[in-house]
């Protein structure tokens, strides 16, 4: 594994660079293929509300997914992500527009562990609110 | 209904085993949005040093959809309407990155079930290995069910 990232250019409050995912329901149709994940309130606007959501929701592990390229897009290599976990905390509700859901993801060094290793955490929010908590990563750094 | 209880403990060994390829991580990365060259070309992969094109650390996901008519979640007397369920916690352990040829074999655990609220929980543990006994990765999940505590008659389910 070579992370592009320096274990001693990274100090505990590093910010790593911030990106917006636009989440529409095409995305969770490709996604729903690609996991095998095929629970109808991903794609079923009617069964969603019937259960008592406001709409159709992302899998939890598409926003955890888009979340984690934050993290692996600084490594500069994936396989430098040793431990992922997140809480998902509130649901991505994804209407039937042409905008979908739009989803802030940043994150920071929150600890710098030992072997060239640190701990970053993540904050993934839609419209200001935090969809996803305790949301961690720990990355092998050179 | 409630979850049923007396599937706390169980283990499941998948009976068969998943083949990872090129082109099924090419399809999660595109599916993803992904454009990283180390899910889709081998030389980008082997410049960061991975002997083929590595997986997204969220990739082994499929295995849990891909084994699910084995596992717990399939079993009707486990109580569970799928449609109620939504990801509460999900956690990777990665000892090495997936990658194309690797062929993995899964044993999953119920850790625990237990009422949250309204809600119940179901917590598992799943590790993955290759063929050859090479741990890859444990995968730590736990799925919400809707409204289903203790739902006795009147209840809100």
């Amino acid at each position: 594994m070579t992370a592009k990232v320096r274990y001693d250019d990274v100090e505990v409050g590093t910010e790593l660079p911030a990106q917006t995912f636009q989440v529409q329901r095409a995305n969770l149709v490709q996604y729903c293929g690609a996991s095998g994940d095929f629970n109808v309130i991903h794609w079923n606007e009617r069964v969603a509300k019937a259960v008592g959501l406001p709409d159709v929701i992302a899998h939890g592990m598409f926003t955890m997914a888009e979340a984690g390229r934050v993290v692996s897009d600084w490594a500069g290599d994936p396989g430098a992500v040793v431990e992922y976990g997140v809480r998902f905390s509130a649901p991505v509700v994804v209407p039937d527009d042409d905008r979908g859901a739009t989803l802030v993801v940043k994150g920071t060094v929150a600890e710098k562990l030992d072997g060239n290793r640190v701990a970053v955490d993540l904050d993934a929010r839609v419209d200001e609110s935090k969809v996803l908590a305790k949301a961690r990563a720990v990355v092998q750094l050179a | 209904m409630p979850i049923n209880r007396d599937f706390i403990g169980r283990e499941y060994v998948a009976d068969e085993t998943y083949e990872v390829s090129r082109e099924l991580i090419r399809r999660f990365a595109d599916a993803i949005g992904d454009a990283q060259p180390a899910y889709r070309d081998v030389e980008a992969a082997k410049a960061l040093g991975h002997p083929d094109v590595i997986a997204p650390p969220t990739f082994l996901t499929v295995l849990g959809f891909r084994f699910a008519g084995a596992g717990p979640l399939a079993d009707p007397s486990l109580g569970l309407n799928y449609a109620l369920v939504v990801h509460g916690e999900q956690r990777f352990v990665h000892h090495r990155p997936v990658r194309a040829g690797d062929v993995l074999t899964v044993t999953t655990t119920v850790d625990d079930i237990r009422d949250a609220g309204r809600n119940e929980t179901l917590t598992t543990k799943t590790a993955v290995s290759t063929t050859e006994g090479e741990p890859v990765a444990d995968l730590y999940s736990t799925i919400v069910s809707r409204g289903t505590a203790g739902a006795q008659e009147g209840a809100n389910a």
